[in-house]
This record gives C-alpha cells, structure tokens and sequence, in this order.
C-alpha cells in the first residue's frame, strides 16, 4: 500500500503544540469559569497564573516554530487554507466535488481556529491588563473570552468525531501522527492534491 | 472576489467582529442566556454570581460562634457576636456588584450595618483613617480609607436577597462596597484591623490595580 506525505515535522509540530496548548488552557480556564470547579478546586491566583504561563508559552513556541520550522510550507498551508474555490463552494453545499489536500471543511476549521487563537489571545491579554489598569478594562472583553471557549469546544467536538470516529475521515489521524496517509483514500478523498502530486513529480523526474 | 478573497474576508470578518466585541459583547449576555441550554447553564454561568476563591476551600463558619474582631486604633479591642452587629441599626440597599473579570450582577439586597455605626460601637479612636479587612479565608484581605468605608452605601453586610448571606458569598458577613470592583467586597470578614494606612489587599499583591473605583472606560457606573 503507498503512502504520500500529508504533512511535514513543521506542520505537526505546530499542530500537536496547539492541541496541547488548548488542553492545558481549556483545563485551567474551566476550573476559573465553572463554579462548581472554582470552588472544587479554589486557589484562584496558582490556577490563573498557570493559565496566563501556559498562554504565553503557547505564544514563544509558536514564535519558535515560524522561526526555525518550514515557514514557505506555512505560508502554503495558509494559502491553500485561504482559497476557497469553485469546487469548495459546491462541497460546502453538500455536492460531490474533487478536493485538494484541504477539503473545505478542514479549510474552514482552520480559518476559524487561527481567528479564535488571535481573539482568546486578544482578549486574554486585556483580561490581564484591565486588572492591572482599569483603563484597559473593557465592557465585553470577558463575555468575549467565554464565546470563544463556548465556539472552540463546539469546533474541537467536530474535529474529534471526525479525526478519531468518522469511518471515512479517521484515516487522516495518521497524516497528522506519521505526516503519511494512504495514497488510495487520498486519491478518493483528496484528489485534486494527489493528482497535483503526480504531476509535479512528474516534471521532477520525467519518464524516459 | 477571487477565490482566495473569499476565505481571507470571512477570516478577517471574524477578527474585526470579535475585536469590535472586546467592547460589545456583554450587550450578548441576554442571547447567550436565551441561546445556552439550562442544563448546561446551571453548570457554566452565561450570567450572575461567579465564586471565586483563593484558598483551599470555602471557609465554613458556625454563625453562632461567629466572632467579628476588632482592634488596632480602639480604646480596647472587641469582638461582635452575629447577634451584635444584628442589634445595631439596621441599613438595607439594592446595590449592583461589578467584578473586574467583566461579569455584573445587578440589584443585589443588602442587609447589614453602616461602618460608622461599627466604629462607634467598636470605640474607635479619632486617629483612624484606614481599614483593614481580614477574611477567614486565608490570606484574603483588603483595606479602604475611612473616607471611602463611609460612603453612605458601604455595609458590612449579613444578609442577601432576604435571607442569610449564603456561604459562597461570605457567610455570615461580608463587606458591600458597589462603588469599588468585586475585589474589594471581603467575604467571610472575621477581623477588622482600624490603623492609618491602607494595606494592599491579596489580589493587589499580585498586581490588581489599587485604584478600584468602577472605570468610565468600559461604560459601567456606581
């Protein structure tokens, strides 16, 4: 069975950190955000403060990981995440249509996660400042932080059932583990990507 | 709009909406509580009370061995019984409580007493300017000036919403201070230590702005 590269070490490495980093973050906020927690577990200030480090870690990894990971792979990603084409718009509207090595699903989560880290990021950092000085303490700074963990976890329940349940998309955990997936599902699932594949290899190394 | 506009303006539309929320959202309060299930309401708060606390546990005090210690600048130091303070005039107000994290709860009962009253009974000498707030939840404390703990709709309060203040919210007495963030409202007040300058409560220790009036900034007012 042949295997084609889905995603390099740069790509897993930013996605598996974030993954953590959104673990440890939904974990600590919880605990600041649901009474029946707060209270279980109380000490509000150590909580926090784990909350605020983790943040900012998850801010310097992410640094770290433009900085000496495959950034033109990146800026790939991000263009393909960006391009919503013609054959997109007609899966989106539950038609059969090729798809590249995003479909328009995967496109969408994607987009809607970068906004959401930008935002809990934003408005995290006001939540901290506004404390410190009052005059940075804005009306829907926290109502704003809680929509987004209301929408994330919405989006983290769908990206589970199809990573880990969904028959016909679970395959695809092992492009984000081993950065391989099988070429066949590829072809089926993904097959405007695979064919731009063969063709640049192709030109690579052209048959005799 | 070519096909890559398509996807960058949607993602910016989410980041000009969610920046324009850092000022607006709370106008959403009312949809998220109509558009959030009850059962998963009654777990994650969309509105009202939140409790925060930065102890262990929530301290459970016996309101009838109950103690309210007060000394520092006093002829002798005194300790007032639940029954004490409940002998003192009575003062009652509807007040609006206001956290820093951006949560509000508005028109809370209160019953309790007036800080002058406290004072007067306590035997406080003239030379007091500031008042320290001690928590039985340890180390929680804040102070005010004497200025601002005489402000007519400060109490050291001892019922809520027409009954007992219930434990989450300081039982059985707390300080009510709706001019000033939630962060200045002590729960679980054990001791009251009168002297001349204010001490730095526990969330200014770790960086809380002292100046805790409610701000003009983010469109709330006492």
């Amino acid at each position: 069975m042949s295997r084609i590269e889905r995603f390099t070490r740069t790509e897993r490495v930013l996605h598996w950190m974030h993954a953590s980093a959104f673990f440890a973050l939904l974990a600590t906020g919880l605990i600041l955000y649901v009474p029946a927690l707060s209270t279980l577990i109380s000490r509000r200030n150590l909580v926090k403060n784990v909350h605020i480090w983790v943040a900012v870690a998850w801010a310097i990894a992410l640094v770290v990981i433009f900085v000496a990971g495959n950034r033109r792979r990146l800026a790939d990603d991000w263009r393909e995440i960006e391009t919503i084409d013609r054959d997109d718009r007609r899966w989106l509207r539950g038609r059969r249509a090729p798809q590249g090595r995003f479909n328009a699903g995967q496109k969408i989560n994607a987009l809607l996660t970068v906004a959401f880290a930008l935002l809990f990021a934003l408005s995290g950092f006001f939540l901290w400042l506004g404390e410190r000085d009052h005059r940075f303490l804005f009306a829907g700074t926290g109502m704003l932080h809680d929509i987004l963990t209301f929408l994330s976890v919405g989006l983290l329940v769908g990206h589970l059932y199809l990573a880990l349940i969904h028959p016909s998309t679970r395959h695809a955990l092992r492009g984000m583990t081993t950065g391989e997936v099988d070429e066949a599902w590829a072809r089926k699932h993904h097959a405007k990507w695979v064919e731009a594949e063969r063709l640049a290899s192709a030109h690579e190394h052209p048959t005799p | 709009m070519n096909d890559r506009t398509i996807g960058r303006a949607g993602f910016l539309g989410i980041l000009g909406a969610g920046a324009v929320g850092l000022f607006f959202a709370r106008d959403f309060t009312g949809v998220l509580d109509r558009a959030v299930p009850r059962a998963v309401s009654s777990i994650v708060p969309t509105s009202g009370w939140r409790i925060y606390t930065v102890a262990g546990s929530m301290p459970k005090i016996d309101p009838a061995a109950y103690r309210l210690r007060v000394d520092g600048l006093v002829e002798a130091p005194k300790s007032f019984s639940l029954a004490d303070l409940k002998a003192m005039p009575r003062a009652e107000q509807v007040s609006d409580f206001h956290c820093v994290t951006g949560w509000s709860v508005s028109n809370v009962h209160w019953a309790g007493v007036r800080i002058a009253d406290l004072l007067e009974s306590a035997g406080a000498t003239s030379s007091v300017s500031a008042l320290r707030f001690v928590s039985a939840e340890k180390p929680y404390e804040d102070s005010l000036t004497l200025e601002q703990a005489l402000l007519p709709d400060v109490m050291l309060a001892y019922e809520m919403d027409g009954g007992p203040i219930p434990r989450p919210h300081g039982a059985p007495v707390r300080l009510v201070m709706p001019e000033m963030y939630g962060y200045k409202n002590v729960k679980w007040v054990d001791h009251i230590e009168l002297g001349t300058t204010p001490q730095p409560g526990y969330w200014e220790q770790h960086g809380y702005d002292a100046d805790a009036w409610l701000g003009k900034s983010n469109g709330l007012s006492a």
